[in-house]
């Protein structure tokens, strides 16, 4: 062994740096268990049949998150609903139109401050343009507030998605007469078409959980209510609200609250990693 | 007069050429006749402006703002560089194959019937007819019949490369323009691609880009040695490779130089 001193002290540097590596991944995985066991512990112990069925209840009364599911469900869908083909769009413009003019720069270093905006300033800013000028809070401003939040999410993936689709497959179409919509919508898009939707649906995941934009916007509301114009109720401010509170039936709602919403993200995010994974097969 | 008569006629005609990537002036002042149903092929070391010229034939450098021909291209007598010539009924008279296979995101049937929609609306019957002879004619049929619903992608790199031949034919083109198409495939494929060549000029007229001087002996009607943007020698393909005219060309097809 002492013929070899250079081998040794390269496979005792391995093993440091290994461990170390071991080590900090160890104590974050740790964390992120922890949240899972806890929230997964406490949670599926409140998973009844009420807790679909139910409203809201006042504080000691029974009941379930029935308002509060069907809102955020209402309110998610409709803001990808309004959010994505603006994004789609504008990542489309970004990657294939404007990739140096000026317009483009503009806008991407706007999707950007929006990316990183913090929620509760989009929260704020819809409150002032819509709640406050209507008078009320509502599920249209809530779904407004969280579609300004997957602008820039699908925005930014759609335009990185289409610049990994290599040149020679653009001027390939090209080579067969096709217009650029054309080229874009049957070639290019349709070959970015899985990390589009993988896109699409981390934003979906992202808005699940908003708390702060919604506290300004849809509020909450302790009835059944599927009326956009009147606040409305949902899991994350429910939560928010029923987790402060001094009840402990309120308490164990907001932990089965908690469980419903991570199960969900967690489905969103391995549905579209199953995606991602297919894109890169072919 | 026997052998006047049977001169070929030129299909394109390339007069005053100069080309331009920015400020560098890649193509100087070249004048070229490319002949009907006949191979001709482009040498020459990188750099020499082949490709550049090819993708001239279709205007190709159009999708690239700083790039900028002038001169005259002219194919069946008129000037495809004119600003109001109909890029896409250019190329589908020009048809391009390109260096690495690139099949589109669809299945092998969608793959060859995109472009076909793109210039005819054909009955699916049609369709489906067109689709058999462009497989066919790209010997690609008893491979891929079984196929046809399936990805493209899911095809080896030479089968993708005759699909693109095929993607190119079934648009009915004059010209067929092939930019290296088998420098990413192995030898197989390239005799295969090489064989479908020779087939294909009884119907097509092709100029083929090529980094191997054997390929472009055995497949090629005409050569055209080029070298800084310049062309150097252009003529009967035997004659360029048996007897050249010029050092250069003689240099550079005996490997000394390039």
């Amino acid at each position: 062994m002492a013929f070899f001193p250079l081998a040794q002290r390269r496979k005792w540097t391995n093993r440091v740096a290994l461990t170390l590596s071991m080590c900090a991944m160890t104590f974050g995985l740790l964390w992120l268990i922890w949240i899972l066991v806890t929230v997964t512990g406490i949670g599926v112990s409140a998973l009844k049949p009420a807790l679909f069925m139910e409203m809201t209840p006042p504080p000691g009364g029974q009941g379930g998150l029935a308002n509060a599911i069907a809102g955020s469900m209402v309110m998610v869908v409709l803001a990808t609903l309004l959010g994505t083909p603006i994004g789609i769009l504008t990542g489309i413009f970004l990657a294939e139109y404007g990739q140096r003019g000026w317009l483009a720069e503009i806008t991407r270093f706007i999707n950007d401050l929006l990316l990183s905006a913090p929620s509760i300033v989009i929260g704020l800013f819809m409150y002032e343009i819509y709640v406050a000028r209507r008078g009320s809070f509502s599920g249209m401003a809530g779904a407004l507030a969280l579609a300004l939040i997957v602008i820039p999410v699908v925005v930014r993936t759609t335009e990185n998605m289409l610049l990994l689709i290599p040149n020679t497959l653009r001027e390939a179409a090209f080579a067969l007469g096709a217009s650029r919509w054309k080229v874009i919508l049957m070639v290019t898009v349709r070959a970015a078409r899985a990390g589009i939707m993988t896109g699409v649906l981390l934003a979906v995941a992202r808005i699940a959980g908003e708390t702060a934009p919604l506290l300004f916007t849809a509020l909450s509301n302790q009835f059944w209510s599927l009326d956009l114009n009147k606040p409305m109720a949902n899991l994350p401010v429910t939560i928010f609200k029923f987790a402060m509170s001094p009840f402990p039936d309120w308490q164990r709602l907001a932990w089965a609250g908690v469980f419903l919403i991570t199960l969900g993200v967690l489905a969103i995010n391995i549905l579209a990693r199953t995606l991602l994974a297919k894109r890169t097969e072919n | 007069m026997e052998i006047q008569q049977n001169l070929p006629t030129a299909q394109i005609q390339i007069r005053n050429f100069n080309f331009y990537y920015g400020k560098f002036h890649a193509i100087k002042n070249t004048d070229l006749d490319i002949f009907n149903r006949r191979v001709t092929a482009f040498i020459g070391p990188s750099g020499c402006g082949k490709s550049t010229l090819l993708r001239a034939m279709n205007r190709m450098y159009e999708l690239y703002p700083d790039q900028r021909a002038e001169g005259e291209i002219l194919l069946d007598g008129t000037n495809v560089l004119a600003k109001d010539a109909d890029l896409n009924m250019l190329r589908a008279r020009v048809g391009m194959v390109f260096q690495k296979p690139t099949p589109f995101p669809m299945s092998i049937y969608e793959n060859i019937a995109f472009g076909v929609r793109l210039h005819e609306s054909l009955s699916r019957a049609d369709m489906d007819e067109r689709v058999q002879w462009a497989l066919t004619r790209a010997a690609l049929w008893d491979e891929a019949k079984d196929k046809l619903n399936q990805s493209g992608l899911g095809l080896s790199g030479g089968q993708q490369q005759r699909l693109c031949i095929a993607r190119g034919i079934a648009v009915k083109p004059e010209v067929l323009l092939l930019d290296e198409p088998t420098s990413a495939l192995d030898p197989i494929s390239t005799a295969r691609i090489e064989e479908l060549i020779h087939e294909l000029r009884e119907d097509f007229t092709i100029a083929i880009v090529t980094h191997n001087m054997q390929q472009a002996a055995r497949v090629s009607d005409y050569t055209a040695y080029m070298y800084l943007g310049e062309m150097i020698e252009f003529g009967i393909t035997d004659q360029i490779f048996l007897s050249p005219k010029q050092k250069q060309t003689e240099d550079y097809i005996t490997g000394r130089f390039g």
